[in-house]
């Protein structure tokens, strides 16, 4: 950790994406990038439980931690479920020594080269909403005030996704939870757009659709929106 | 994702053989029998607002979405600009300011409280499910979950319904409702497909769809081929 002046200025800015024009995607995407600087981790990935029960990945800060994570969605196995199912931290796992616990996902996370994996649950008063999870390539163990520091950060992810109307009954959290994951399949889809009019992959997509919602200071999901009905063109983003 | 009670629902409603014409009203008959309601209307939205009622259950539900669809105001319109659920537990209590005729109809009608949910995929806007209820108060966890599996079923049967021709063909098999795949790499390939194509969200989703299903193959696979440029659709592949 480079010490306590970065760490509030992480918390500085987060808080200062809890303002108007709040882009839910963009914030959560911000906040697993600032966990992976914060924590010395090398990618981080935020998943969200739907009202039925099952885990969505909501964001990856790279393609194969996405790949693990849609893999350990799919398995139904490994520490991020186990964090969600139970609510509690699993930190520290070593996954050359986990795989009598998670057999397949021991295996796909070496696939994809990471030595040490952490997840701490989306808390909300006695419920639990989703999970951060955190990856290192090398078996890295964290400390006691690194894990308070991601704990942190989960609960920042809390506040955040309850932070357009204040939470006052389940049913607006359930409100929250489906606009925040139906804002992300809108993202996904207009990544595909801009990528085909731009003859360019679906990373570079994402970069030049956040950094025009940066330097315009749009939210997001209005860039993925215009870009989606055609009303923002490639060359706006290409050339901005 | 789709959960197993969705799986459930959809082979609930398309069981029997019934005609692709009846999945809609088999679908919210058997929504308002499952969850604590007076009603169940399935309204088909645009980007202009709603677009027609598909199906309604029998008691005021059929009235309230004409009302909705002849007003352009209700809970059912919210819903689907917002493409969130808009869930009023006392419609008394809210007042008459956010939707000063539907409100008072519904009223009138009996109608204490009113759910409406988004039936989306993203940027594509199919629909909305009113659930209407003669008593206030919310609903209950157990019966929110259950009320948004049938939101995920009729968004299955709304798509569904599209990929028809008006000759009744299928472009994607008959008496079964195909679940929505909804990985990051469908919905980042209907964007492509849209795009190399020419056609819309919708329409380049049901492509993708089509052609999995031509093929043999599960959706995720051709979205795959199309994110590494494998698979490309062209404007004529429409015709």
């Amino acid at each position: 950790m480079d010490g306590p002046q970065r760490l509030a200025e992480v918390f500085v800015e987060l808080a200062d994406t809890l303002v108007d024009d709040f882009d839910v995607v963009e914030f959560l995407q911000m906040l697993t990038e600032r966990a992976v600087e914060l924590l010395g981790a090398d990618a981080a990935g935020l998943m969200l439980a739907d009202q039925r029960g099952a885990l969505q990945l909501m964001c990856s800060t790279n393609q194969r931690a996405r790949s693990l994570e849609v893999f350990e969605v799919q398995t139904s196995e490994g520490p991020c479920l186990d964090c969600f199912t139970y609510g509690a931290p699993v930190v520290n796992v070593d996954l050359a020594r986990a795989g009598g616990r998670w057999p397949a996902f021991t295996a796909a996370a070496a696939e994809q080269g990471y030595g040490a994996a952490h997840a701490l649950p989306l808390r909300l008063r006695g419920q639990v909403i989703g999970a951060m999870n955190l990856f290192t390539d090398a078996a890295v163990h964290l400390g006691e005030e690194e894990i308070a520091v991601g704990q942190s950060m989960a609960d920042i992810a809390t506040i955040g996704l309850l932070q357009e109307r204040s939470l006052r009954e389940q049913t607006v959290l359930s409100e929250q939870l489906q606009g925040a994951l139906s804002t992300r399949v809108l993202v996904e889809q207009a990544k595909g757009v801009l990528a085909e009019r731009a003859g360019i992959d679906i990373a570079q997509a994402f970069t030049l659709m956040r950094t025009y919602a940066r330097r315009r200071n749009t939210p997001l999901t209005s860039v993925a929106t215009s870009v989606v009905d055609g009303s923002l063109e490639a060359r706006e983003l290409t050339t901005s | 994702m789709a959960s197993g009670r969705t799986r459930q629902i959809l082979a609930e409603v398309a069981g029997g053989g019934v005609d692709v014409a009846e999945l809609p009203g088999a679908l919210v008959a058997r929504c308002a029998a499952a969850l604590p309601i007076t009603g169940v209307g399935l309204m088909l939205m645009t980007d202009a607002g709603p677009a027609g009622t598909v199906a309604a259950s029998d008691g005021p539900a059929g009235a309230l979405e004409e009302l909705q669809f002849t007003l352009g105001e209700g809970a059912c319109v919210d819903c689907s600009r917002t493409g969130r659920p808009v869930l009023v537990a006392d419609l008394a209590a809210q007042g008459p300011g956010r939707w000063p005729a539907f409100t008072g109809e519904a009223l009138a009608a009996g109608v204490a409280a009113v759910f409406a949910l988004p039936l989306r995929v993203g940027g594509i806007r199919l629909g909305v499910l009113d659930l209407y209820r003669e008593v206030t108060g919310p609903l209950a966890g157990s019966d929110l979950a259950e009320a948004l599996a049938f939101a995920d079923a009729a968004t299955a049967v709304l798509l569904h319904l599209q990929s028809h021709t008006p000759e009744g063909e299928t472009a994607l098999g008959p008496q079964t409702i195909p679940v929505l795949d909804d990985r990051a790499q469908v919905h980042q390939a209907t964007g492509m497909v849209s795009v190399q194509a020419g056609v819309s969200l919708a329409s380049a989703l049901l492509l993708l769809r089509a052609r999995a299903f031509a093929t043999g193959r599960p959706v995720a696979d051709l979205a795959h081929d199309v994110l590494t440029r494998l698979v490309h659709f062209r404007s004529d592949d429409t015709t």
